[in-house]
């Protein structure tokens, strides 16, 4: 009998038994190789291993360099599950990063010169003692908890031990509240685990994938893509859930145009049909789940023709496609999605996902959910972090409970004094996040930072955050730099190493030198006890059986997996994490915190005479922010552009190409016009854009005044209130075709 | 509604939005090699015929302008090449399917005779010249003697020359607009148009101008004509031509081309002529003008049209 | 030997790899392509279609590039492909003019240039063209149509297909998966 929760209590300790299975490897100990930056390919040529930072997937890959020792190309490591080989635009063109000239190029420290704010120019040693000082100070005064870390990168983990170090455990990152919180949530409540990333779907082998919103093709998470491409060449069934004809409804059997806001309508009448005309797994259900009866009566109402006057789509569509997934089952992936914070009931919706995943039994079988596996590498060894005296949950007695990460809003919120709180944060580290772009209501994260005593921003280019940094340390890029291994869950276990390709261009620094150099000078260099992080590395490697020398060569290892299959066996007994040890369709944790055990569908509010709902999502060449500047994919993809349906162009006679401005339900209007691409593509109630556009800092030169930005126009969250998740598609934006008058314009 | 996009930013602004590659440069080239091959044409035409006498300015003065024409022109094509260092690759091979490559080599044997038949004509211009070397007189003697066979070979060449203006063009079936057989006829028709319009303007013999003004207003005849002829075929050809078409009858170049290439390049002047000839009195210089003016805009507007016009997209 | 190139509509989802992937084999500059991407949509919300296509020259059979070139510069080579010998080219852009799917650009340098298929950087080498060895959903076919057990001759048996602009009589060895 296999029991997750031994697993997870296992895997947690430590490497110990990966340890030990890796020893047979140890033919490579004691290899030496030249140590050269470069190591020789099979074709001679010179490259060395990277895992890309263009976006979250990480694909491992190699880095070329030309005759004169430039950088010149990147492509896959075939090795890598992550990629296979095969890098996206992203990630290829991700040289265009490392020759950006627009880079941060020195330390900056805010200062003041004649009564005007400006950034002076400092050695590291000047920022980094300012920074030590200002923490010791706030420290002192308000105790270390009352201290941020906001990250999303590969190097930010140096920074979470710094803060872990320094005694806050307040590491938020972008990612969930504003992205796959309601998820993780959702499906931690049901089956008592985590989608993960790369998420767990088995879309290679599946017959049938249903991807509600995730627009894959457009959202660029490689291996999902190439997976998506191989269940298309071996027949399986696609079925899209989006408002837009995107590109993964052109590729889909069935295209089914929601209106927006409403799947939770929809998901509900899938399940009540699967379980009416008795589609659903079960011997599966019966044997792994909790709360059938329960779900059956309260879904009852949730008919193909209910559902039709609400989301608009016709009920044999609903009830062929409830078939399609019956049909495929349990090879069928009702996928999670990944940006999943949309209106506010997205833990909800995301728990009628998972709730049809285990009807259909699609969860630890083959072509739906297999059990990933991750290869642990040991912690240097370090003296025990403080206990911090307070977290962020302090600011917010009662709420959230289940969210399982920080709220990234959260911490914003509480930058921002109030009585009623009892934790004002007073300082934030920024590591790769653009924090002005990324997070919902605007005006609130301004207020919030001009109430923090210091702001650090940790960045390679000067984004929009940086702009309000007391002190802006500029990173080197992915290519010019070690970070710690890459060991996501995988099939296969594997980690990946990143290594500079070239010495870091101007004065920019590796954030574990920040890290460390920080730590020495806030007396927290016990905690950095190794001498430079080749040594780090190459301690973590030769305890599973590798060795640095050995990754410099081949950039990606894979270790044999340690606990159970991919794959449920045939009446396999197993205990899911979850309170009832069973796939809970009825939750109890949601029930407990006093919210619907099983969901409900409420509506949403619509757009008001003369508006239209704003929907966003991504293009494949960029990556919000992290690209907006790259001259490579600023080639490919220079600007976006506001879709609207030609009937609703007709009614504002707009015409493809023409610029206007947005203005939203809060009479917010946008900084930059928006072009017009008038295209059937897009429903006539919404109109859609590519989140990271629009870009207001007059450095990034190829970015600015580009597009339109997304994110200023949502000024309005819809809160999930179980896991403080920031639903923002609850905003509506009319058109003005004549420049505003300047006072007007929000910033 | 049919949407089709370039997704992926190609912004090579010699292809898009549409293609752009040729510019001033090209389309004057085209109608001073055309005007040069007009005026070559006539002299040569009233040479062989015999008729220096009564043509003297289409033979003897109208030609001293077409060596500096074609140098012109040549520099206008020099100046448009994005090589340019490497022109003399040109020269290195023939190739037949090439309408660049033979244009080049036709202005190769043209722009010397041109320069011949000025010299040997230089005694009108300049009565008092010597060529002071012996040598130079015995050449200028022998081609003196052989001036039927330069003739003929002018005759011939400023034909090529006059067709390979439109010929550069329709070779182009990749441009739907220059994708017709019609261009070749027009452009020489225009050259020659252009090159009478230029003795007219020229010439102080009223017997000349008049001779010349005829033959003119053929010459426009057949230009509506041909114009008319192309513009059937478009329409009762592909979708593409028929969008070609389109940028005359009613899209961007509906004014510019109407209304400067055929009223006021071919029936204004026209209209003119018949009066003149008629005996009402006139500034004999604005028929001529206006055609030539004409022949210029009729090669700017097929060049940048025909760049509009594409298959795709 | 024909090398030719087949792109499956069906599975390519405009991502545009292959054209970054090119630009940084080929050492084309910022701000020109050797290879572009075309989505045509068709219909009337909610009855659509979507048709990606990775475009780049077509290694025309009856190439007009070729035919109009005065120096000789546009030529052919091994397995049909039709590249530019840019020290004879002199930039007169008539074969830019000729191409009926605009595949060619004047580089900055002076000369045209144009796809090359990767002959010599890679396909000599025994190596998929950079396009088709990064495309994410492996959308892409290359190699020998006279070979009948080359990925474009089966992929090209065992499927429907179309080439562009066939009424202009180039024989295009560049085909379309549909
Ligand atoms: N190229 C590229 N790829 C990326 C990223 C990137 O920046 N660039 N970012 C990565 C990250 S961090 C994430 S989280 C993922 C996000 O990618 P996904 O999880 O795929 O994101 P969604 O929010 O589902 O994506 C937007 C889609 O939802 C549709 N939509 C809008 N409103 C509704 C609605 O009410 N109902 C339904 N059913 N659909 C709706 C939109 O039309 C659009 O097609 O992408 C990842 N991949
Ligand atoms: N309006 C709107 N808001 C959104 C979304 C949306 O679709 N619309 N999407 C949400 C989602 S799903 C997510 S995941 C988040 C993503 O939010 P973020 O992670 O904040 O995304 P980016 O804007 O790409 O920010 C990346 C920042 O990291 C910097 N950076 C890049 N590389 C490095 C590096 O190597 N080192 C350092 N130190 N910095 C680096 C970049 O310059 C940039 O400032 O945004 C969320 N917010
Ligand atoms: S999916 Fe693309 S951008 Fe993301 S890590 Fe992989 S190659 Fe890089
Ligand atoms: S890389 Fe492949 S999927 Fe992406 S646009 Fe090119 S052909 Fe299409
Ligand atoms: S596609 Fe254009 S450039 Fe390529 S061979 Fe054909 S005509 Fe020539
Ligand atoms: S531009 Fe170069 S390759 Fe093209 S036709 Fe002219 S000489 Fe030939
Ligand atoms: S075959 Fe080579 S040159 Fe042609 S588009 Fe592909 S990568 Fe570029
Ligand atoms: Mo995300």
């Amino acid at each position: 009998m296999a029991n997750r929760r031994e697993f997870i209590k296992i895997s947690s300790i430590g490497a110990g038994g990966l340890a030990l299975a890796a020893n047979t490897f140890s033919w490579s100990k004691g290899m030496s190789f030249a140590d050269d930056l470069l190591s020789p390919d099979k074709k001679g040529a010179l490259r060395t291993p990277t895992y890309c930072e263009l976006c979250f997937w990480k694909c491992a890959g190699w880095v070329y360099k030309d005759e004169r020792g430039e950088i010149k190309k990147i492509t896959g490591n075939d090795d890598d599950p992550h990629c296979n080989g095969r890098f996206c635009p992203r990630g290829t063109g991700g040289v265009g990063m490392y020759h950006d000239k627009d880079r941060l190029k020195k330390p900056l420290i805010r200062a003041e010169e004649r009564g005007k704010q400006i950034f002076r120019e400092a050695s590291w040693d000047e920022a980094l003692d300012y920074i030590a000082e200002k923490l010791g100070k706030i420290a002192r005064e308000h105790g270390p908890e009352c201290v941020a870390l906001f990250t999303h990168g590969s190097g930010g983990k140096f920074f979470g031990d710094l803060m872990k170090a320094y005694g806050s455990t307040n590491i938020a990152a972008p990612s969930f509240a504003q992205c796959r919180g309601p998820r993780e949530v959702g499906f931690l409540a049901t089956f008592g685990e985590l989608v993960l990333s790369p998420e767990r779907t088995d879309i290679r082998d599946t017959k049938c994938l249903v991807l509600i919103g995730s627009h894959l093709g457009e959202n660029m998470h490689n291996g999902q893509v190439q997976e998506m491409s191989d269940a298309i060449d071996k027949g399986a069934t696609i079925i899209t859930v989006d408002p837009r004809f995107s590109i993964a409804a052109s590729k889909s059997k069935y295209w089914m145009p929601i209106k927006p806001a409403t799947d939770l309508a929809l998901l509900l009448t899938w399940i009540n049909l699967i379980i009416e005309n008795e589609w659903y797994d079960k011997d599966y259900v019966e044997k792994y789940t909790y709360g059938f009866d329960v779900l059956k009566e309260r879904v009852k109402p949730y008919t193909p023709q209910w559902a039709y006057g609400i989301t608009g789509l016709k009920p044999e569509m609903i009830y062929d496609t409830a078939k399609a997934m019956h049909d495929a089952s349990p090879a069928v992936i009702v996928h999670p999605g990944r940006h999943v914070t949309w209106y506010g009931d997205d833990t909800q919706r995301s728990r009628a996902v998972a709730i049809l995943n285990a009807l259909l039994g699609s969860w630890g079988r083959r072509g739906g959910f297999y059990y990933p596996e991750k290869a642990s590498l040991p912690d240097y060894p370090h003296p025990p972090y403080p206990k911090p005296k307070r977290t962020w949950r302090d600011a917010f007695p009662g709420k959230f409970n289940l969210a399982n990460e920080v709220l990234s809003t959260g911490i914003c919120d509480a930058s921002i004094p109030n009585t009623a709180r009892d934790c004002t944060f007073k300082a934030w580290l920024v590591y790769g996040t653009n924090l002005i772009k990324t997070l919902p209501e605007r005006k609130k994260t301004l207020e919030a930072i001009q109430n923090l005593e210091l702001l650090v921003a940790i960045d390679t280019m000067p984004m929009e955050i940086t702009g309000y940094a007391d002190v802006i340390l500029p990173e080197c890029t992915y290519l010019e730099r070690y970070d710690m291994l890459r060991t996501n869950p995988h099939r296969e276990p594997n980690i990946a190493l990143r290594m500079p390709a070239a010495k870091p261009k101007y004065d920019t620094k590796p954030a574990w030198w920040m890290a460390k150099k920080l730590a020495d000078k806030m007396g927290l260099g016990d905690y950095f006890a190794w001498n430079d992080i080749e040594e780090l590395l190459d301690w973590q490697l030769k305890k599973i059986g590798s060795s640095l020398d050995e990754m410099k060569r081949i950039g990606v290892k894979k270790f044999p997996r340690q606990y159970d299959d991919l794959y449920f066996w045939p009446d396999q007994d197993f205990i899911f994490n979850t309170n009832s040890g069973k796939i809970e369709l009825y939750s109890t944790d949601l029930e407990k915190e006093g919210f619907d055990p099983i969901p409900k569908y409420t509506p949403h509010p619509e757009p008001p005479e003369g508006y239209y709902r704003l929907i966003y999502g991504r293009a494949p060449m960029h990556t919000f922010s992290r690209t907006i500047n790259n001259p490579n994919l600023v080639d490919l993809m220079d600007e976006n552009t506001v879709w609207v349906n030609p009937k609703v162009a007709k009614i504002w006679y707009l015409e493809n190409g023409q610029e206007v401005y947005l203005q939203n339900q809060d009479g917010v209007i946008s900084k930059f016009p928006i072009k017009v691409r008038v295209t059937e593509r897009i429903r006539w109630d919404s109109v859609y854009m590519v989140h990271g556009f629009g870009h207001s800092n007059k450095k990034l030169s190829r970015a600015y005044g580009k597009g339109g930005s997304d994110s200023e126009l949502i000024s309005k969250v819809m809160l999930d209130p179980v896991m403080g998740g920031t639903g923002m598609r609850g905003n509506f934006v009319t058109f003005l075709t004549e420049k505003p008058v300047e006072e007007e314009v929000a910033s | 509604m049919k949407e089709e996009i370039i997704t992926s930013g190609r912004m090579n602004p010699y292809i898009d939005p549409h293609l752009n590659i040729w510019h001033w440069q090209i389309p004057l080239y085209l109608f001073l090699g055309g005007l040069a091959a007009g005026i070559l044409f006539f002299a040569a035409l009233y040479t062989i015929q015999g008729k220096q006498d009564k043509y003297r300015t289409a033979v003897k003065i109208a030609p001293f302008i077409t060596p500096f024409i074609l140098i012109i022109g040549l520099i206008a094509l020099f100046w448009d090449l994005k090589h340019k260092l490497y022109f003399w690759q040109l020269y290195t091979t023939i190739r037949f399917e090439s309408p660049m490559s033979w244009g080049a080599w036709t202005l190769m044997v043209v722009t010397p005779l041109s320069f011949i038949w000025c010299a040997l004509n230089i005694k009108v211009i300049f009565p008092d010249w010597d060529w002071k070397f012996q040598w130079v007189k015995e050449v200028e003697a022998f081609f003196r003697r052989n001036i039927l066979v330069i003739s003929w070979i002018l005759l011939i060449f400023s034909l090529i020359l006059g067709v390979y203006t439109g010929i550069l063009f329709s070779a182009f079936n990749a441009r739907p607009l220059w994708n017709t057989s019609i261009l070749g006829p027009l452009f020489l028709a225009s050259g020659l148009s252009a090159g009478a319009a230029a003795i007219v303007l020229l010439s102080k013999d009223h017997f000349e101008r008049v001779q010349m003004a005829k033959i003119d207003l053929i010459i426009i005849a057949v230009e509506l004509f041909l114009i008319i002829h192309m513009f059937m075929g478009f329409l009762a050809s592909t979708q593409v031509q028929i969008d070609a078409a389109n940028l005359f009858l009613g899209g961007p170049y509906t004014t510019p081309f109407w209304l400067f290439v055929v009223m006021l390049g071919m029936v204004f002047p026209a209209i003119l002529e018949i009066l003149e000839l008629r005996g009402y009195k006139m500034p004999h210089y604005i028929a001529p003008i206006l055609v030539m003016f004409g022949s210029l805009m009729l090669r700017f507007i097929i060049a940048y049209a025909g760049q509009e016009s594409r298959w795709l997209y | 030997m024909r090398y030719a190139m087949a792109i499956d509509t069906k599975k390519c989802v405009g991502c545009s790899d292959c054209v970054v992937a090119c630009q940084t084999e080929n050492n084309v500059p910022i701000g020109y392509c050797r290879d572009w991407i075309v989505e045509v949509t068709d219909g009337t919300y909610p009855q659509l279609e979507i048709e990606i296509r990775s475009e780049r020259c077509n290694h025309c059979e009856n190439a007009p590039c070729v035919r109009c070139c005065p120096t000789g510069a546009s030529h052919y080579e091994d397995g049909g492909t039709v590249l530019v010998t840019h020290h004879k080219c002199i930039g007169c852009g008539a074969c830019i003019a000729s191409c009926p799917y605009d595949a060619r650009y004047s580089h900055p340098d002076g000369y045209v240039d144009k796809c090359t298929f990767c002959l010599d950087n890679r396909v000599k080498k025994g190596e998929d063209p950079a396009c088709v060895s990064v495309c994410p959903t492996k959308c892409m076919y290359f190699g020998d149509l006279d070979d009948p057990n080359s990925d474009v001759s089966r992929v090209l048996k065992m499927r429907k297909w179309k080439t562009l602009i066939p009424e202009a009589g180039t024989k295009p060895h560049v085909y379309y998966l549909i």
